[in-house]
């Protein structure tokens, strides 16, 4: 066990490092100085100068990624152009809101997508199963920012029961921080919902087919024991892979569906920075967001072993 | 060529699991048309998606009003004989908007799977014939692109080289090669396992012209399936990149801009903000649909499984 873990935590830090180069090289060193974009092309080359060695750009490329690192590690990220604040605190800030979204979308992606996973399988090829299966055909076609503005357009313009958007923040008490993420967490959770349902649909008709299946239903255990105890478990791997990939998705998606709801979290944030041309900001939340991805995937890895022991013995 | 038909090759025992399956032979002829046109995913993808393609094509020659000439006079108008669906906040036609914004849809997901397959499969079928290092880097490297979704990758692309059409191409065709890569290795490598290269590697054929002459038409129906279904996320992402304003600019008319319009004037103009989503959900409905179609008739033992 503690082998396969360590092997997976090596892989996980190879691919951390991978990518902060990746972002390093897009945002930092492909043509357009930072310093120009900040201060526009017309501008004088001696304040240019100023700001290029305010900025440290000056320095060599090797210099100013490792600067980076280091700061990353020790949690000081730099100082915003636009804000004029510290980075870190600026997304420690929107983070407060785009987790909780997160989550909540993701919650509700797993108990929609297997409450109709499972049942789908359960009823194979009946009338339940093939209306369910056409909804989520629709699901998986229908984009999230514009299922999100069919939400505004039913629930606040027409039956205004929530607002159409905004966010007053965790102070104004969790109840009514919660209802202003119910309409961007429910537009999140609808596509990627559909998806993982289809998948879990035929994960389970796999396993439904096994022989332990027929055993257990001899040994007399009823279906739904059967169907939740044994097949569920037997199928969650790839129904476990795809909330992994699922999870990277609802990230880039609130991107999207803050913009939609104008809520203050990581995606406005970012589309705020582009704006601004403060690419700093943009660095340090891409290279968080695309952390979190691999950390969610490395931690989907890990819970395979433990859902499927037979994985630690063959040693993926 | 007077070398083995790998076409002929049938493995009986193969197992039908999963897209990476044991690849099929293509299929030709009158036998799949007839086949196809009995297959209801086929039929309705593929009705959607001629909808959406002669849409985007009529609108290169007409347009029921120009697409660029503003009309305040005219601005919101409810659907009437002239206007169809009515104008929008500039007074422009609706129907008119949505037909050219078919085509930037259709033209930036066809580039944007374009790159992601040519360089995606070429560097998948690298690696499935050199196997050993090339094989492990290619794949490792195919890893890392993975942590950045399509839309993470377009904000880094429009932070440095600014918003625009170029930029959502770019983004969307980069983030599909990885894709390509895994699903034409995972295939190719099954192929190359079988006897049938053998006896090609046995006569004496290089692993180029294995790659070409029977690697490559065996795994050439699930990239076109993959092409397909991957045609409708980039559908998908150029949609959310230009509705938050990072893709196609204005006046260039495209469905995510219609909808970042819309949603300023939801009180007054609802219906602006659906037939956007509308054409979307249509478009990528229709390809879905004919790639699960095209899946099932490529290889119709996976059918009977479903």
């Amino acid at each position: 066990m503690s082998v396969f873990i360590l092997r997976r935590l090596l892989t996980l830090l190879a691919t951390l490092v991978g990518a902060s180069v990746i972002i390093f090289l897009v945002l930092d060193a492909l043509p357009g100085n930072a310093a120009e974009m900040l201060m526009g092309a017309d501008s004088s080359p001696e304040a240019l100068r100023a700001m290029t060695i305010k900025l440290g750009l000056d320095q060599p490329l090797i210099v100013r990624y490792l600067h980076w690192i280091g700061g990353l590690l020790v949690g000081d990220l730099g100082n915003s152009y636009s804000y004029g604040t510290p980075v870190a605190e600026l997304i420690a800030e929107r983070l407060a809101l785009t987790i909780p979204l997160a989550v909540m979308a993701m919650l509700l992606t797993v108990v929609l997508a297997l409450a109709a996973g499972v049942y789908t399988a359960a009823n194979h090829n009946k009338v339940g199963d093939v209306g369910v299966m056409a909804v989520t055909q629709f699901g998986i076609a229908i984009p999230n920012f514009w299922f999100a503005i069919l939400l505004i357009l039913l629930f606040s313009v027409k039956l205004q029961w929530l607002s159409a958007g905004g966010f007053a923040g965790w102070g104004e008490g969790i109840l009514p921080g919660i209802c202003s993420l119910l309409l961007p967490a429910i537009s999140l959770a609808v596509v990627q919902a559909a998806i993982l349902a289809r998948v879990t649909r035929s994960a389970v008709l796999e396993v439904l087919r096994e022989d332990f299946v027929r055993t257990a239903r001899a040994k007399g255990l009823t279906r739904r024991q059967v169907l939740w105890g044994h097949v569920l478990r037997n199928a969650m791997i790839p129904v476990m892979t795809l909330m992994g990939l699922q999870f990277a998705n609802l990230l880039a998606g609130a991107i999207v569906i803050e913009n939609v709801f104008y809520l203050p979290g990581l995606g406005r944030l970012i589309l705020q920075s582009i704006a601004n041309r403060d690419l700093i900001v943009i660095r340090n939340c891409v290279m968080l967001l695309a952390a979190m991805v691999v950390i969610v995937n490395f931690v989907v890895d890990v819970l395979y072993a433990v859902v499927d022991p037979r994985i630690k013995a063959s040693e993926l | 060529m007077n070398s083995i038909q790998p076409a002929t090759v049938v493995p009986l025992n193969a197992a039908p699991s999963g897209d990476a399956g044991v690849p099929q032979p293509p299929v030709s002829g009158k036998g799949f048309w007839r086949r196809a046109l009995r297959h209801r995913s086929f039929v309705v993808g593929g009705a959607l998606t001629l909808l959406v393609i002669s849409a985007a094509l009529l609108s290169l020659f007409w347009t029921p009003w120009p697409v660029y000439e503003i009309d305040m006079a005219h601005k919101l108008n409810p659907p009437s004989s002239a206007h169809w669906l009515g104008t929008d906040m500039l007074g422009r036609d609706i129907v008119s908007l949505l037909m050219v914004g078919a085509r930037t849809s259709i033209v930036v997901g066809f580039i944007a799977v374009g790159i992601g397959l040519l360089v995606g499969a070429s560097v998948g079928l690298l690696a499935a014939a050199r196997r050993g290092w090339v094989e492990e880097l290619i794949m490792r490297l195919s890893d890392f692109t993975f942590a950045f979704p399509a839309l993470l990758s377009a904000i880094m692309l429009a932070a440095v080289a600014g918003p625009g059409v170029v930029t959502s191409i770019t983004a969307i065709g980069i983030f599909q090669i990885p894709i390509f890569v895994r699903i034409t290795r995972g295939s190719a490598n099954a192929i190359w396992a079988r006897e049938f290269v053998l006896a090609a590697r046995a006569s004496g054929k290089g692993k180029f012209r294995i790659t070409i002459e029977h690697v490559l038409p065996n795994i050439l129906s699930i990239l076109i399936v993959q092409a397909t279904i991957h045609f409708a996320t980039a559908i998908l992402a150029e949609a959310a990149l230009s509705y938050l304003g990072l893709g196609t600019q204005p006046p260039q008319p495209s469905w995510g801009r219609m909808l970042n319009d819309a949603q300023s004037l939801l009180f007054q103009s609802p219906m602006l903000a659906v037939y956007p989503g509308l054409s979307i959900a249509t478009a990528v409905l229709g390809l879905n649909l004919l790639g699960d179609g095209l899946r099932d008739l490529f290889d119709p033992r996976l059918a009977r499984e479903r």
